[in-house]
């Protein structure tokens, strides 16, 4: 809950709402100097565009000045500033704003598009008032709900979470990266509303309930007081989980869990090292291929696996290989034959079909393993033959680095994700040929169910409690601890502390979780034993019914913890 | 036409009824058009479309009204040259396209 923060295109933001009772002649003055520079400009523009391509197009900028020197408009937008304190930026927005969702209501699509030559000149009017002090997202000095049609990862990994409330996006779905960012932050968000933002100025008092999915704008009275109580409540649970910050992940009957984190980006190792993480259990390394324009250099890997082998202090912090499809990156040729992407041309396919690509990531990994305990993963393993292929071009660039005489870590283990029923079909052959398993419950699930999550059809199929992935789950730790080769599992079910007994039953003794679940698990781990949970799992493990399974879970848990269970 | 009401003896009142004809309605290149000239008057100038209502010599509350192409308005001078304005104002909101709009003026 705050106020709004909008973000277009531009970055804009509205700095604050009201102003001083005696600022207000200076800010009239801002306003009309704001005006005059504006008109300027848009004659420019106009004299510039008539030369260019002639009259006709030139005109629209004349209904722009014309729209700009509306006296009407301005004594609206001077009254906001005069009698309302109001910011100019803030009262140019909501003015703009509201005569713009005029324009969208006529019944006119020719007209409703009008809407958009109304954002021009407030985006132009913006631009002008606040001048310098326009400011980036990551400068943000104030405490704000951010509002935009869409985020890149990297603006919502850079946004500095004293001063972010939470945010809300236009686009996007709940496994985009901005969505797992938030949640790795801890920040309420709701992403994919569909179109919103014109309905809002900055500066209005917004409630976003995560939770739910609610964007609640200009709320009432009695829903503020609602919400205030609610956020009460959730701080309270949080500051007491955060006593168990440095508390070790032990089960009452002594044995030692393993609780990594799983992270996407280096900033948020920081939260993983507070609340003592054993290690990174997965460092997703996508983000370096979608935010820069071309290829990531050696450097750019290199230097963001320092920072986080630096930051663990000795640590281990498993690296996985790229795990995107071709569809998402750019430089590479789009594939041909991709009707269906997650079944195509992706991860270490994709990898392995780039050759340079893929040693330019297991270079910089290697490089970067002089300086903590790197663990190559290599995500989407089939069949065994890709794992050697992986394997034998990992050989290669340790060569090569020997012969340029650059060291690295000969020791480094190599570890595949279980993500793929294949996989685990295969696992009595994988356990001999690598050092650590990861399971990816999302992938698995959705492999082994044949069911796009995403797709509202269908999603309810998609569950982690349908025996068969239990199943799978439990045939991958038995082979792992036969064979010695520790075996840890990513991906949303860890994170949920509705399945951390379940998984202990099952004989899972590593978790790589969010780093904001850290705590939650870790509150699980403490108030159970060993075999407390094998009987939790082995009732579990007899039952046929997934909707059921959940409830029994959720009721365990309860029974445990009852302050987890909303 | 209706008939021009005196209210002070320089102030007049008039309405006029007219169709909007170019294909582009009242938005903003002839709404700029409208307002311009409606400015040159120092009658006040209100327009009517269906149930909104407008400043003729606001091109944003002009743009509200939504007026395309076969609509009726109602333009509204009240002042010392309400006719002469209303004259002008009707004669530019009939014409059939954008270009004979801007050759008038």
């Amino acid at each position: 809950m705050g106020e709004a923060l909008v973000v277009d295109q531009e970055g804009f933001r509205i700095p604050e709402r009201f102003v001083a009772r005696d600022a207000v002649t200076h800010e009239l003055d801002r306003l009309h100097a704001s005006l005059q520079a504006a008109a300027q400009e848009i004659a420019a523009n106009r004299d510039a565009v008539t030369r260019q391509l002639g009259e006709h197009y030139g005109a629209i900028f004349s209904a722009h000045l014309e729209m700009l020197k509306d006296s009407k408009l301005q004594g609206e937008i001077e009254d906001l500033i005069r009698q309302q304190h109001y910011s100019p930026e803030y009262a140019v927005s909501r003015t703009m704003r509201r005569y713009a969702k005029v324009f969208q209501l006529l019944d006119n699509a020719f007209m409703a598009e009008r809407a958009t030559d109304i954002f021009d000149i407030e985006k132009r009017l913006l631009r002008h008032l606040l001048g310098r002090r326009r400011e980036e997202l990551s400068q943000v000095t104030s405490p704000v709900v951010i509002l935009a049609h869409n985020l890149t990862p990297s603006e919502t990994a850079n946004l500095n979470p004293k001063f972010a409330l939470g945010f809300v996006t236009e686009s996007g779905g709940p496994g985009s990266h901005t969505a797992i960012v938030a949640e790795a932050m801890q920040l309420p968000a709701v992403v994919a509303t569909g179109p919103f933002l014109t309905d809002v100025s900055g500066g209005d008092r917004v409630i976003i309930d995560g939770d739910q999915g609610l964007v609640i704008l200009q709320p009432d009275e009695e829903t503020i007081a609602r919400y205030q109580h609610a956020a009460e409540e959730h701080r309270t649970l949080a500051a007491r989980l955060e006593s168990l910050a440095d508390q070790p992940a032990v089960t009452e009957d002594g044995v030692r869990i393993q609780l990594y984190g799983n992270i996407e980006f280096p900033q948020e190792v920081e939260m993983c090292r507070r609340r003592s993480a054993d290690g990174i259990g997965l460092y997703r390394t996508e983000f370096l291929y979608l935010n820069a324009g071309a290829e990531p250099t050696e450097e750019t890997h290199y230097d963001a696996y320092v920072k986080v082998l630096h930051d663990m202090q000795g640590k281990p912090v498993c690296i996985r290989t790229l795990d995107l499809g071709a569809d998402k990156l750019r430089n590479l040729p789009s594939p041909e034959d991709e009707r269906n992407p997650v079944l195509g041309l992706r991860s270490i396919r994709l990898s392995l079909r780039n050759v340079p690509l893929f040693r330019t990531q297991l270079r910089a990994i290697l490089r970067a393993s002089l300086h903590g305990e790197a663990q190559i993963m290599f995500p989407l393993i089939s069949n065994l033959q890709e794992l050697r292929q992986a394997k034998m071009l990992l050989a290669d660039v340790m060569e090569d680095l020997q012969e340029s005489q650059v060291s690295y870590d000969p020791n480094i283990k190599i570890g595949m994700m279980v993500e793929v029923p294949a996989a685990v079909m295969l696992i009595d052959r994988f356990v001999q040929e690598v050092d650590f398993f990861s399971i990816g419950t999302n992938d698995l699930i959705q492999y082994t169910l044949a069911v796009d999550r995403g797709n509202k059809d269908v999603a309810s199929l998609y569950t982690a409690t349908n025996p068969a992935v239990l199943r799978l789950i439990r045939t991958t730790i038995r082979a792992a601890d036969r064979a010695g080769k520790p075996v840890n599992l990513c991906g949303q079910m860890s994170g949920s502390s509705m399945y951390t007994m379940l998984l202990l039953g099952l004989g899972l003794r590593q978790y790589s979780v969010p780093p904001a679940a850290l705590l939650e698990i870790k509150r699980v781990v403490r108030s159970v034993n060993i075999k407390q949970c094998e009987r939790v799992a082995r009732r579990v493990m007899q039952m046929d019914n997934p909707p059921a399974i959940k409830n029994y879970l959720r009721e365990q848990l309860k029974l445990l913890a009852p302050e987890l269970v909303s | 036409m209706l008939p021009g009401r005196c209210s002070r003896m320089s102030d007049m009142n008039a309405r006029r009824r007219v169709r909007v004809n170019n294909p582009q309605g009242l938005h903003l290149r002839p709404g700029e058009l409208f307002v311009r000239l409606a400015s040159q008057f120092d009658s006040q100038i209100e327009v009517t479309c269906g149930d909104r209502r407008a400043d003729g010599k606001s091109l944003i509350d002009l743009c509200t009204l939504g007026a395309t192409q076969g609509m009726e308005l109602e333009i509204e001078a009240s002042g010392p040259d309400a006719e002469a304005a209303l004259e002008a104002l009707a004669e530019l909101v009939e014409k059939e396209s954008v270009d004979e709009m801007n050759a008038e003026q």
